[in-house]
């Protein structure tokens, strides 16, 4: 008796979670992917302030109406800017940004091929 | 000479970099988001005493000037603020909407009647995914809304010197 009425709840729990894994993985990718606007420095996947609650619920029914993940991080950019974002968009302002490292490897590999043809 | 002339460069870098960095000390760690937002977004309510569902393009549709103010009961910014609120509430030219965020009814209510209700309309916001549609990240948070234009959005509790502001705008 005992065991069934185990089985029976674990049914009950498994079917009330509705998520699907891909689901599930897709949101933890973009939460992981969010600046908590409250804790600045952690994410909002980390945190558990309200702000990140509420902004993982609104990924979640975001993932459920249909939205792929550039729809999502465009529609929080419209509404906090693109600070929220870890992953800077490529544009005029980040130009500097992506360019930078490269530019530091060609300068770099300029002094090395110097020296070595020396 | 050329090892004096990297020495010199060499300083002048480093004194550069501290400079720079000492500097960056007192800046303000604290950033906040510029919001992109410059209509009132799309989103439907519960209100708090009726429960009725209202959309925001039924809220803000009067020729006026409407004040939304995000609030909470265990918000103790929003306290401060609160008379403030009643204040520019008695001004016929500004309506302002009450969100509750994120709150336990019966201290939302008792909040409300010990302290006075400036608001002509209290929607509800129980997850606080409503007050994301509006690019908020905390309470208290107000937005000035004109012609279904936000004008003007204050982030933490109002004060004296902001209220002017506001009936400024009014004018």
């Amino acid at each position: 008796m005992r065991f069934l009425s185990f089985i029976l709840s674990m049914l009950i729990v498994l079917t009330l979670n509705t998520s699907s894994a891909e689901e599930i993985n897709l949101q933890n990718k973009i939460t992981k992917n969010l600046r908590c606007l409250i804790c600045q420095g952690q994410s909002v996947y980390d945190s558990d302030s309200e702000f990140a609650i509420s902004l993982k619920l609104v990924v979640k029914n975001k993932i459920k109406e249909g939205l792929t993940e550039d729809q999502i991080y465009e529609f929080l950019t419209i509404k906090y800017g693109e600070w929220i974002l870890y992953d800077p968009q490529f544009n005029k302002n980040t130009y500097f940004l992506w360019f930078l490292p490269l530019l530091i490897f060609l300068f770099g590999g300029a002094i090395i091929f110097k020296k070595l043809k020396k | 000479m050329t090892n004096k002339i990297i020495y010199s460069l060499t300083g002048i870098f480093f004194i550069f970099v501290f400079v720079i960095f000492y500097r960056g000390l007192s800046n303000s760690s604290l950033y906040t988001p510029t919001s992109n937002l410059k209509s009132v977004p799309e989103f439907s309510a519960i209100t708090f005493y009726e429960k009725k569902v209202l959309y925001s393009k039924d809220i803000f549709q009067q020729n006026k000037f409407y004040l939304l103010n995000i609030w909470a009961s265990w918000c103790l910014p929003c306290k401060d603020e609160h008379s403030i609120l009643l204040d520019l509430s008695k001004n016929e030219e500004i309506e302002i909407i009450g969100f509750n965020y994120k709150d336990n009814f019966n201290n939302a209510q008792k909040f409300i009647n010990d302290l006075g209700n400036p608001y002509s309309i209290i929607l509800l916001d129980r997850d606080g995914t409503k007050a994301i549609e509006w690019g908020a990240f905390g309470v208290p948070e107000t937005f000035l809304i004109y012609n279904n234009q936000i004008i003007r959005r204050f982030i933490g509790p109002l004060n004296t010197k902001l209220i002017i502001e506001i009936e400024n705008y009014i004018k």
